[in-house]
């Protein structure tokens, strides 16, 4: 059961349109913000409450980029993996060959797609952002950072760690 | 030719968008007072034909006949989608446009809403412009207060109003049908021989228009099509065009200019050159889906037919540079990498024919090729043109340009048992 409020929130979310199916993202997003990440029990409420099927809405959910069907870190750290940012990453002088999402992994200590122990960042490749005017680039809870070079992660990083931070989208 | 005034950016700021009253100080809504008071829907519709518009967002259909493919008798309610999903990469032009001017393109889609009488339009929104999304929602708020938008728009009796819908971020959802199918709230997998003006949205007339395209309908109306048509720098052009570039330049952004501006003006004068010790190799003209165009055409015209009369096509109008110091291999397995990714997987020739591709690249960046392989591209490339949608005809654009203009360079990954290029690694630039 959803708490209260929420499905308040939802329903009053699904009255205003003609077609519930309409808002399946949003819902989907309003329900993958409040639990973090769209759990298999959000995705059958929220099922119910836009008159889909699970499997129906599991369809969508599974197709979708920044929809989070398995717990993510509190940042979800988008890694632009399009031409431009593959081609502009100069400043790397350390070491020419590594990637933005190679040096975030690395700093990290994590695969791609995996989450830090600590449960704070998660990284996940997203294809091209729409930023190459600010490449390389990457997408953290919503908010665009770029162009970016190995120091500016590291501040990145920090002040993700140290400072509260808000919330753009989704999560 | 008289000096350019810019049509889609006379409002550009450099730090935010401009607001109502700034649209309307420059002939803002205009044009909606005039179609809605002035003229009949056929009419507006009759003057986007004359203007010689055609698509911005890279299939360069022409805009007055895709409306006029709604006929009278349509069923209604029916729907406008301006498309922002907006993410062939390399394109960034919509984002600009939009946080620069969001009631231009609001004007634009209450005009074409007016022309095939529709309802309602959604504005499709990607994630990662969440920030557009909420401009969007609060200007289009103060249209309605202004009477430009809902109910009884400006007393005439058109009733018209729209919404923002927020994608979740896949590449195929800007593909037309796709894109109609995820507003329903359906799998965006896009639809085969269904024609969007006869069984849309929710089965009714929809028009999907790029917001470039929609940004220069008010201008059409309110300065009447001969004008629009003569803002191009080329015979065959009409009005202007959002050149957006990026990679190897000293300036990278998005610059409006006469459409037909040829791409050694674009790249030179407005995007401040390459940086130096850089050289010009090629540039994909516009976005990944399209192929690249070497040092010999610098002097084209960038347009639709231009670049058609040199077997190219324009894309999105987004140019992104190279340099001598990139592998082509490289970037091509990048942008494949992509494509296959990206690809939502319906039919065949793309599930299986794009991860083929990238294979075949990724052993030959590795060091790995053969000699075969190169027939063995082209033989798969030949292949995408068999799948649905333009997704796979567009994925294998770049290697079919590779095979083209730079099938030495290849070679020499096969020769020389791998990359070429000193810096280069699997995944990275120069």
């Amino acid at each position: 059961m959803l708490p209260p409020e929420l499905q308040e929130k939802v329903e009053a979310m699904l009255a205003g349109v003609d077609q519930r199916r309409e808002l399946a993202v949003d819902v989907m997003y309003t329900l993958q913000k409040h639990y973090g990440y769209l759990s298999d029990e959000a995705l059958e409420e929220g099922a119910r409450l836009l008159g889909l099927t699970p499997l129906e809405l599991e369809e969508i959910a599974t197709f979708y980029d920044f929809i989070y069907r398995e717990p993510v870190g509190r940042f979800v750290i988008h890694v632009c993996d399009g031409v431009v940012c593959w081609m502009c990453h100069a400043g790397w002088e350390a070491c020419p060959t590594e990637s933005i999402m190679d040096y975030l992994c690395r700093k990290l200590e994590v695969q791609v797609g995996e989450t830090t122990a600590d449960g704070l960042f998660t990284v996940l490749p997203v294809c091209c952002l729409g930023y190459c005017d600010h490449a390389p680039a990457m997408l953290v809870n919503g908010v665009l950072y770029g162009p970016l070079t190995p120091e500016q992660i590291d501040e990145i990083l920090h002040q993700l760690r140290t400072e509260s931070c808000e919330v753009v989208i989704c999560r | 030719m008289a000096a350019f005034e810019p049509v889609l950016l006379k409002n550009l700021q450099p730090d935010r968008p401009a607001t109502l009253e700034e649209y309307r100080a420059g002939g803002g809504y205009e044009g909606l007072a005039a179609a809605v008071t002035k003229y009949t829907p056929q009419q507006v519709t009759e003057m986007v034909k004359a203007s010689g518009l055609r698509g911005r967002g890279g299939a360069a259909f022409p805009t007055g006949l895709k409306w006029a493919g709604i006929p009278d008798n349509a069923p209604h309610p029916r729907y406008v989608v301006p498309n922002t999903d907006e993410m062939e990469p390399g394109t960034f032009k919509d984002r600009v446009l939009v946080n620069a001017d969001p009631h231009l393109v609001i004007e634009g889609t209450i005009l074409a809403g007016y022309a095939v009488s529709a309802a309602r339009g959604i504005i499709f929104v990607r994630p990662s412009y969440e920030m557009m999304a909420q401009v969007l929602e609060r200007e289009l708020d103060t249209a309605r207060q202004a009477g430009f938008l809902g109910p009884n728009i400006l007393g005439s009796g058109f009733s018209f109003d729209i919404t923002v819908h927020r994608s979740a971020g896949r590449y195929i959802c800007g593909e037309g049908t796709a894109q109609v199918n995820a507003i329903m709230g359906l799998r965006p997998h896009p639809m085969k021989g269904v024609r969007m003006t006869d069984r849309g949205l929710w089965g009714q007339p929809t028009v999907v228009n790029n917001v470039e395209t929609l940004a220069c309908v008010p201008h059409i109306v309110r300065m009447g099509p001969q004008c629009f048509r003569d803002l191009a720098a080329c015979e065959t052009g009409a009005g202007t065009k959002l050149y957006c570039v990026s990679g190897k330049v000293n300036r990278p952004g998005v610059y409006e200019l006469p459409s037909g501006t040829r791409l050694r003006e674009i790249i030179e004068v407005h995007a401040g050159g390459l940086p130096s010790g850089s050289e010009f190799k090629a540039c994909l003209p516009g976005g990944a889906s399209t192929k690249y165009l070497p040092k010999q055409f610098y002097d084209v015209e960038m347009d639709f037919e231009p670049l058609k009369a040199v077997g190219h096509r324009l894309g999105t109008g987004c140019i992104v540079v190279y340099d001598q110091n990139t592998c082509f291999v490289g970037a091509t397995l990048n942008i494949i990498e992509f494509f296959a990714r990206e690809s939502c997987g319906f039919c065949t020739p793309c599930r299986e024919g794009l991860p083929y591709i990238r294979d075949l690249l990724w052993r030959l960046e590795r060091g790995e090729g053969r000699e075969e392989f190169i027939p063995l591209l082209r033989q798969m490339a030949g292949h995408m043109p068999k799948s649905y949608c333009a997704f796979a005809p567009g994925a294998a654009e770049p290697v079919l340009g590779l095979l083209q203009y730079f099938e030495d360079e290849v070679r020499e990954h096969i020769s020389q048992k791998g990359c070429p290029f000193k810096s280069s690694k699997f995944k990275i630039g120069p």
